[in-house]
C-alpha cells in the first residue's frame, strides 16, 4: 500500500489551505482515497499554518509523521526550514523565496534565519527555490501566487501536471472567468520556475 | 475557500491516464463511486440535515464552529447563533419537548457553560432526537485547556459517540439521532480537532423526514421539582443500564482482527487511525459508542490476547474503567497524557511495553531546526492595536483579561493582559482583584477588557455584580462587531443574525447604563483616536467607581470594515526612534538598527522603519506616536494630518 505524503505549510492568510484543497481535488479525480489535515488554529492571526495531504488506494492516519513527507511546499521560506525535518530522506523541497517577518522579529526578541533556504541545503535536502510573489507579479497580479506554486508542484506528483492544472482551473476559472488564462500562465511559470536540477549540495 | 463549498460540489471521479514512470511509486486505486470530501465538521452537518433536524443551535467556538455554519446553509431547518452554549442546549432541549429533533455544537469548554441545562435535561429526558456534538481541542490548537469532554457522557449517564473520521462522523451522528429517541435522552458525539478539521471521503445515506408530534403538557416529567425529580432520577438509572446492555450490540464497537496477539488494543475517535497505521498486524477492539462500555466483549477481547493496551485521547477514561471491572490493561501509564496520540508517539510507547528497544524508524532522520517562533498576531489595523497600546504606555494597571482575539494583548509588544480564565472571568475576576486587594496593590488600578460578545456571553453578569457591589473597575468593552476569533461570525451587537439579515442590535451603552453604571462614566469611543483614549482611560481609572469605555471599531476581516489610504515611511525622516513599533502593527517592519551614544553617555538602541504599503489599510495608528512625520500616505505624496498624540 502505497501513500504519497505531501506537506504544505506557511503563514495564515497565504493560501496554504486552498492549495492544498485544490491539490486533494486532483487525487480524488484519480480515485484516491484522500485524507487532508491541518493544524491552524489561531492562523488568522499571523500563525503557523501546516497542511498535510495523504493519498493513496487507502488513507488511515491523516498524519504525516517526521521524516515521511515525499514532497514538503513551503509558501514561506523560514516555514519550510521549520518543517525541513518532515521530509523523508530523497524528499524534494519545494520552497518560495519571500519572507514573511512577524512582529516578535521586527521588535527585536528573535533573529530571521539568515539564509533559510541555504540551511535546507546544508542539511542535506534537494530544495528547489523561485519567489513565487515576483511570478506573480510578471503576471500583473499578486494573488496568483497561489497558483504559481501548484504550478511548482505539478511535476513532483504520482500523475500527470494536467490533473493539477485541471483541478486548479476549475477552482479559480469558475469563479472569475477572466482569471482563467492568467491562471494557466501562473501554473506554468512555477512549473517552468522548478524544471531545472536542484542544486543541492549534500554533505557527506 | 467559502465554508460550505464542498456540500454542494459532489466530486466526480473522472479518471484520467496516469503516465507509466510514477515519481513516488504510488498504485491506483480502483475507480471509487462518486463521493463527498468533507471535513468531520461538515459532515456533520450534513448528518443532522439528513436526520430531518428542526433546530440547530451554538455558540462559535474552535474547533466546532463550521458545523453551525455549515447548517446554516441549508434551508431545510432553522439555526441560530446563541449567545452562548447553555442557551443554545436550552433552545434544542425545548425543540425537544415539542417532539422536533434537535441539535447543538460546541467547543470543550461549551459543555461546562451548558452543563447546568445537561444535567437536568438528563432527568427529564427529551422526546424529539436530541444531538450534542462537543468538540475537544486535543493538543490546544485554540483553547485555555485541555479537558476529556467524555467525562460529561458518563456524568450525565448518556450514551457516547466517538467517530474516526469524517465518514463515521456522518453516520454517528445520524446513529445518535435514533439512539437519543429510542432511549428518549440527549445523545453526545464526541469529536476533536483532528475529527472536526480534517477531510476525508464520505457517502451519504438517504436523507429521512422527521415531524414533531407536539408538545404533551407533563408536569412529572417536564418540571423538575423535587417531588418530581426523586422517580427520575431512579429512571435514568434505569435507562443508563439499558444503554450498557445496546453498547453490547452497538455496530460501532468492533473487533478487527490481528495475527499479532502480543498487544491487543482498545482504542476510540482519532486514536484508532494511528493505532491502525502503526500496527496494522494488532488485533483492535475500536469503540465507536464508547459510553457506556460494553465491558463483556472487551472482557473476551481481553482474553484472547497476551497484553492489553487503551489509546485514548486524553484522560484515562476506559482505561479507569476496564481495570475497574477486573480487566488487566495499561494505558497512561506508558502512553503521554497530554495532546495527541499520533504514530510517533505510540511506536515507542509500544516498545517500552514490549520490552523492546524504540524502533529507529521512530525518530525523525533530521532534527526540527531552531527557527523564531511565529505567535498569532493581531491583524493589520485591528482596532485592538491601540488599545493595547494604550494600556501599555500607563503605569501601576492590573489587567484581568477575557476570551478572544484581544487576548493577544498578553504578548509582545504590549504586553498588556495580566489573566485570561474562562469566557466573561474577566469581571469577576477584576472586581475580586478589587476587593481582596491589599497594601501592595492599593495604587494599582484594576481593569477588565472583555469583548462584545464575550460580554453578551457571560461578561453582562461580571458587569451586574461589580455595579451591584460598588466596585472599583474600569471596564475596556471593545465592541469590533464580529466574533472575532472564530472568524467573524455575528452575535446580537452586529445587528445581523446567523444568515447575515437584519436583526435587533443590543446598545451597549443603554445596556450597561441599565445594568448599573452611571451614565456619565460611560464613553463610547474611537479606538484609532490615541488621545482621546488615552485620556478617557486616565481619567476614569481615577474614578472609584464602575466605568465603561466602549470602543467601536469593526474587525478589520469583517464586511464593516473599510479599507484607507495606505501609509509609508519616508525613510530620511525616521530617527528609528521606534515608537510606531509600539504599535504592534506586522505591517511595520525593521530595516535596520542602530546602537547610537547620547551626549549623556546613554546608549540608545535605534530601529528604523518601514510599512509594507501593500499591508497597510490606513488606519493611522502608527502615525500618532511619530514625532519626526516620517509616516505619510503613500498616495499621493503628502504628510497626514493627524494630530500627533502626546503621549
Amino acid at each position: 500500500m502505497t501513500i504519497t505524503n505531501i506537506a504544505v505549510c506557511g503563514i495564515g492568510g497565504q493560501g496554504v489551505m486552498t492549495a492544498t484543497e485544490i491539490l486533494a481535488e486532483a487525487a480524488l479525480s484519480l480515485g484516491f482515497d484522500v485524507k487532508k489535515t491541518e493544524v491552524a488554529g489561531m492562523s488568522q492571526r499571523g500563525g503557523v499554518v501546516t497542511s498535510h495531504l495523504r493519498f493513496g488506494p487507502q488513507v488511515l492516519s491523516p498524519q504525516i509523521m517526521p521524516g515521511e513527507a515525499d514532497l514538503l511546499v513551503g509558501f514561506e521560506a523560514a516555514e519550510a526550514l521549520r518543517w525541513a525535518h518532515m521530509l523523508k530522506p530523497g524528499g524534494v523541497a519545494l520552497v518560495n523565496q519571500g519572507r514573511f517577518v512577524p512582529p516578535v522579529v521586527t521588535i527585536g526578541l528573535y533573529d530571521y534565519p539568515e539564509d533559510p533556504i541555504a540551511e535546507m541545503r546544508r542539511l542535506g535536502l534537494a530544495v528547489f527555490d523561485f519567489d513565487a510573489s515576483a511570478l506573480a507579479m510578471q503576471l500583473g497580479n499578486i494573488r496568483l501566487g497561489n497558483t504559481v506554486m501548484l504550478g511548482a508542484m505539478s511535476d513532483r506528483l504520482p500523475f500527470p501536471a494536467d490533473v493539477l492544472r485541471k483541478a486548479v482551473l476549475d477552482r479559480f476559472g469558475t469563479r472569475k472567468p477572466e482569471l482563467l488564462e492568467l491562471n494557466r500562465e501562473a501554473f506554468e511559470l512555477g512549473r517552468a520556475a522548478v524544471a531545472q536540477p536542484a542544486p543541492a549540495q549534500a554533505i557527506a | 475557500m467559502e465554508p460550505g463549498r464542498a456540500l454542494t460540489k459532489l466530486v466526480r471521479f473522472d479518471p484520467e491516464p496516469v503516465r507509466e514512470d510514477l515519481p513516488m511509486g504510488a498504485a491506483l486505486p480502483e475507480t471509487a463511486p462518486s463521493r463527498l470530501f468533507l471535513s468531520g465538521n461538515e459532515a456533520v452537518a450534513l448528518a443532522v440535515r439528513d436526520a430531518g433536524c428542526r433546530v440547530a443551535a451554538a455558540y462559535p467556538g474552535t474547533p466546532a464552529t463550521e458545523i453551525l455554519e455549515e447548517l446554516s446553509r441549508f434551508p431545510d431547518l432553522y439555526t441560530e447563533w446563541s449567545v452562548n452554549e447553555k442557551v443554545s442546549l436550552e433552545v434544542a432541549l425545548g425543540a425537544s419537548m415539542v417532539g422536533a429533533r434537535a441539535f447543538c455544537a460546541m467547543k470543550h469548554v461549551g459543555l461546562n457553560v451548558a452543563a447546568d441545562a445537561l444535567m437536568t435535561m438528563t432527568v427529564t429526558g427529551t422526546e424529539g432526537g436530541l444531538v450534542i456534538a462537543v468538540a475537544d481541542d486535543v493538543g490546544m490548537s485554540s483553547s485555555q485547556n485541555e479537558q476529556d469532554s467524555r467525562f460529561w457522557a458518563r456524568f450525565a449517564h448518556l450514551p457516547l459517540f466517538e467517530p474516526a473520521d469524517a465518514q463515521e462522523s456522518y453516520d454517528m451522528a445520524r446513529e445518535a439521532f435514533a439512539v437519543s429517541e429510542r432511549f428518549r435522552c440527549p445523545a453526545i458525539v464526541r469529536m476533536t480537532t483532528r475529527i472536526c478539521h480534517v477531510k476525508g471521503r464520505v457517502v451519504p445515506a438517504e436523507r429521512e423526514a422527521h415531524e414533531p408530534a407536539g408538545f404533551v403538557k407533563d408536569p412529572q416529567r417536564w418540571v423538575m421539582v423535587p417531588g418530581h425529580a426523586k422517580p427520575r432520577v431512579a429512571l435514568m438509572y434505569e435507562r443508563e443500564e439499558a444503554l450498557r446492555a445496546s453498547a453490547q450490540q452497538s455496530p460501532f464497537n468492533v473487533l478487527v482482527e490481528g495475527g499479532d496477539r502480543r498487544i491487543g488494543f482498545v482504542t476510540s475517535g482519532p486514536a484508532y487511525m494511528h493505532v491502525r497505521e502503526t500496527f496494522p498486524d494488532a488485533p483492535v477492539f475500536k469503540l465507536g459508542q464508547s459510553y457506556p462500555l460494553p465491558l463483556e466483549r472487551l472482557r473476551a477481547f481481553a482474553a484472547g490476547v497476551d497484553q492489553l493496551l487503551v489509546v485514548e485521547e486524553t484522560e484515562p477514561l476506559v482505561e479507569s474503567e476496564l481495570r475497574a471491572a477486573g480487566i488487566a490493561c495499561a494505558g497512561k501509564d506508558v502512553l503521554p497524557r497530554v495532546g495527541e496520540l499520533s504514530p510517533d508517539r505510540l511506536r515507542p510507547a509500544v516498545a517500552r511495553l514490549r520490552g523492546e528497544e524504540v524502533p529507529a524508524s521512530a525518530q525523525p532522520r533530521l532534527v526540527p531546526q531552531q527557527v523564531f517562533p511565529r505567535p498569532p498576531t493581531m491583524c493589520v489595523a485591528c482596532p485592538h492595536l491601540g488599545i493595547y497600546y494604550t494600556l501599555a504606555q500607563l503605569r501601576n494597571l492590573t489587567i484581568s483579561g477575557d476570551i478572544g482575539c484581544y487576548t493577544l494583548g498578553a504578548g509582545h509588544p504590549w504586553n498588556a493582559l495580566d489573566t485570561c480564565i474562562s469566557m466573561g472571568a474577566s469581571m469577576g475576576v477584576a472586581l475580586g482583584m478589587d476587593k481582596g486587594r491589599g497594601p501592595a496593590d492599593a495604587k494599582k488600578a484594576v481593569i477588565a477588557v472583555i469583548g462584545d460578545s464575550t460580554f453578551m456571553h457571560m461578561g453582562m453578569q461580571g458587569l451586574l455584580d461589580i455595579t451591584w457591589n460598588r466596585g472599583n473597575v474600569t471596564v475596556l468593552l471593545l465592541d469590533n462587531r464580529a466574533v472575532g476569533m472564530t472568524g467573524g461570525q455575528d452575535n446580537p451587537g452586529t445587528g445581523r443574525d446567523i444568515h447575515g439579515e437584519s436583526a435587533q442590535r443590543v446598545d451597549f451603552a443603554k445596556l450597561c447604563e441599565a445594568l448599573g453604571v452611571k451614565k456619565e462614566r460611560i464613553h463610547t469611543l474611537d479606538p484609532y483616536e490615541l488621545p482621546t483614549l488615552f485620556k478617557t482611560l486616565r481619567d476614569e481609572i481615577k474614578v472609584p467607581e464602575p466605568s465603561v469605555i466602549i470602543t467601536d471599531r469593526p474587525c478589520v476581516l469583517i464586511d464593516d470594515y473599510k479599507p484607507t489610504q495606505p501609509y509609508k515611511v519616508i525613510a530620511d525622516k525616521c530617527t528609528g526612534c521606534a515608537n510606531c513599533i509600539d504599535v504592534g502593527c506586522p505591517a511595520i517592519h525593521v530595516t535596520r538598527r542602530e546602537t547610537q551614544v547620547k551626549p549623556s553617555g546613554k546608549e540608545v538602541e535605534l530601529a528604523f522603519v518601514r510599512i509594507e504599503t501593500s499591508a497597510c489599510t490606513g488606519c493611522g495608528l502608527c502615525v500618532q506616536p511619530c514625532a519626526p512625520e516620517a509616516i505619510v500616505h503613500a498616495l499621493p505624496e503628502h504628510p497626514v494630518k493627524f494630530l500627533h498624540a502626546k503621549i
